[in-house]
């Protein structure tokens, strides 16, 4: 009822020749709007490819998954882009932006499938990179950033679309402390000030510690759920 | 899309622009295809255009008839010392055939004619006075000859202008004076103006008319009086010569009494049939050169597609972001169709200057007349973006239907 993410029984089986690989084994989840969820668990477990099920990415074996009362399942490979263009931000360990193209233009992205003005790209992008703290870097190409202000860029550009979920594996995975801290307080954030879902994949306690919820996966099953009690915020 | 479009091809210039080299060496085979096509076109074209000027210079809707059967080969078999063409059977053309507007005969031998002390081996040509209506001639100076120079057998002549050169001085004017043809004195009466090369590559201006009764009976001789080397006749309407060269036929083969199973002992030809055998000649160059032109654009094309290949590999992790952001397969194919155009046109438009050049420089170099037509280029762009779409196609349908998963880990 109102939930944002509803997932029933999803299974993502993977074949390699006459080995199955399940990946995921009956996830039933839903997930309400303005939640921060942190998911755990060991490497291998079946965490990415539940992100990427959510992220309508990729879609499960078996099951079914509401987004926002769409049942993905049912979606042509048209509407799946237009779910993932104006729902969903991604935000990926390795940054993932494009190489040799500036901030801005990297930001503007998901503005440019859905065929707004350039005038009105450029100034969503620019807004958005004010949000995660880069204003004046507009220009400024990957190569020419940190670590931490090439995710914030990520960032800016999972929020241009203003999704109702934005999806992180690892954001922190490839940064140092400080800027892993720096980017968990501008989802913190975003999650408080601008109730943004978010869904967050780490290895790090103290990264799950900001979350309001920690899910814990387990050879493809969720097998802890459950509320932070403090949240962190207030720590 | 308008912004999308814009876009887009801004992103192709700049990913090209990153990869000068590559882009160029990519574009080489375009470059050198539309290149050969545009030369080739203007030159084809200018040959094809001094082809029906010359075409034009045989006169207007003239059917000439020679002498001698036609063989298979559409070659006219040697004339065998069989003078079958008369001036009675010219007569009995214009009476019987109200088709023709005119009717003329002539016969012609290299003669050497002097003028002072110079001298020069010509041909003369005994002509009737509609010849020169028949094929056009006009005058530099001085006027035709008459019905009356041809009744009084008088001895004038009428010179071409290389007949002038070659036997006056510059500015020296030759009406008025005498020449001597096999010693017989002649009054030049006119010059005649200028025609140029043959469509079978003779000067055409190499000659010298005088009165066809003057000819056969002080200069060139004959085997009997009244054969003749070739008739002429005309119609007021080019539509009228397949009509009136059947009339012909018709009358000739009643007059030389040939039975039904027996071949023409004459061949008519008109000013269509001497084209056509220029434009087969020319079809067969514009054949040619379609040829090299498409293995060129071929080769361009392939390379494109190559280039686009290892683009598309090379940016798997970029299209993989694109797709996850939000783009649909058309944006992602759309995009790599574009730059594939771009690399074409520019190649296209390198190759339209190269071509361009390249004709301009046959004809200071070689002396060869060219036409650049606004046709070929245009047909050229359209055809390097044909190009573009169709080898870009491939890559650009690989890259659409990359698994976004699997682009986004690509390393
Ligand atoms: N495309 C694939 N083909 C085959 N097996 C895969 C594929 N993607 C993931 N797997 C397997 O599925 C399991 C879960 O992978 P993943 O979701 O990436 O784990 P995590 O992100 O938790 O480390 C792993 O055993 C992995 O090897
Ligand atoms: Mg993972």
């Amino acid at each position: 009822m109102g939930m944002l993410i509803v997932c029933q029984d999803l299974w993502k089986i993977y074949r390699l020749g006459d080995v199955e690989v399940q990946a995921l084994r009956g996830v039933s989840l839903e997930i309400a709007r303005g939640e921060l969820v942190a998911i755990m668990g060991a490497s291998g477990s079946g965490k990415s490819t539940f992100m990427n099920i959510i992220g309508c990415l990729d879609s499960p074996t078996r099951g079914s998954y509401w987004l926002d009362g769409l049942e993905v399942a049912r979606a042509s490979q048209d509407e799946l882009a237009e779910v993932r263009n104006r729902k969903i931000g991604f935000v990926f360990q390795n940054f993932n932006l494009i190489p040799r193209t500036s901030a801005l233009e990297n930001a503007q992205l998901p503005l440019f499938y859905r065929g707004l003005s350039l005038r009105e790209q450029r100034a969503r992008a620019a807004a958005a990179l004010a949000r995660v703290g880069l204003a004046g870097r507009e220009h400024h190409y990957p190569a020419q950033l940190s670590g931490g202000q090439q995710q914030r860029v990520a960032i800016a550009r999972a929020l241009v679309s203003e999704p109702a979920i934005l999806l992180a594996d690892e954001p922190t995975g490839n940064l140092d402390t400080e800027s892993s801290r720096d980017i968990m307080e501008i989802l913190d954030r975003l999650n408080r000030e601008d109730g943004i879902t978010i869904i967050l994949v780490t290895h790090e306690a103290a990264i799950a510690a900001y979350a309001s919820r920690q899910l814990l996966v387990k050879d493809g099953q969720i097998v802890s759920d459950r509320a932070t009690p403090v949240p962190a915020g207030s720590r | 899309m308008g912004a999308f479009v814009l876009l887009t091809i801004l992103t192709a210039f700049r990913v090209l622009s990153r990869n000068r080299l590559r882009a160029g060496l990519t574009m080489l085979g375009i470059v050198i295809g539309v290149g050969a096509v545009i030369a080739m076109v203007s030159i084809g074209e200018g040959a094809k255009a001094a082809v029906q000027a010359q075409v034009a210079s045989i006169g207007t809707n003239v059917i000439i008839i020679l002498p001698g059967a036609t063989t298979v080969g559409g070659v006219r078999g040697g004339q065998g010392g069989a003078v079958t063409l008369t001036t009675a059977d010219a007569f009995d053309l214009k009476k019987k055939i109200p088709l023709l507007s005119e009717t003329a005969w002539s016969k012609r031998d290299v003669m050497q004619i002097v003028a002072g002390n110079k001298n020069w081996n010509v041909p003369v040509n005994g002509i009737s006075p509609g010849y020169l209506t028949i094929r056009d001639w006009s005058y530099a100076s001085g006027g035709p000859i008459t019905q009356v120079d041809m009744d009084a057998g008088s001895r004038v002549a009428l010179l071409g202008q290389t007949v002038v050169e070659n036997l006056f001085e510059p500015g020296e004017e030759p009406v008025g004076s005498t020449i001597r043809i096999k010693n017989v004195p002649f009054t030049v009466i006119g010059v005649l103006a200028p025609k140029g090369q043959s469509a079978q590559g003779s000067d055409q201006d190499d000659i010298v008319f005088i009165p066809f009764s003057t000819a056969e009976r002080k200069v060139l001789g004959t085997q009997f009086l009244g054969s003749v080397a070739a008739l002429f006749a005309s119609t007021d309407h080019p539509g009228d010569l397949p009509a009136a060269v059947e009339a012909i036929r018709e009358v000739l083969r009643g007059r030389h009494r040939l039975q039904p199973d027996q071949q023409d002992d004459f061949t008519i030809r008109t000013q269509v049939d001497i084209g056509k055998v220029q434009e087969g000649t020319s079809q067969t160059l514009t054949l040619m050169m379609f040829a090299v032109a498409s293995i060129s654009l071929l080769v361009g094309g392939i390379g494109i597609m190559n280039i686009l290949l290892v683009s598309v590999t090379e940016r798997t992790r970029e299209i993989g972001i694109r797709i996850a952001v939000g783009a649909k397969r058309r944006h992602i194919l759309t995009q790599f169709l574009i730059e594939a155009m771009t690399l074409s046109l520019v190649g296209g438009l390198l190759g339209i200057v190269l071509g361009v050049l390249g004709a301009q420089a046959t004809t200071v170099i070689a002396g060869w007349p060219t036409i650049i037509s606004g046709e070929s280029i245009m047909a050229a762009f359209l055809f390097s973006l044909a190009v573009g779409l169709f080898f870009g196609l491939y890559p650009a349908n690989k890259a659409a239907r990359l698994n976004p998963i699997e682009a986004l880990r690509y390393e």
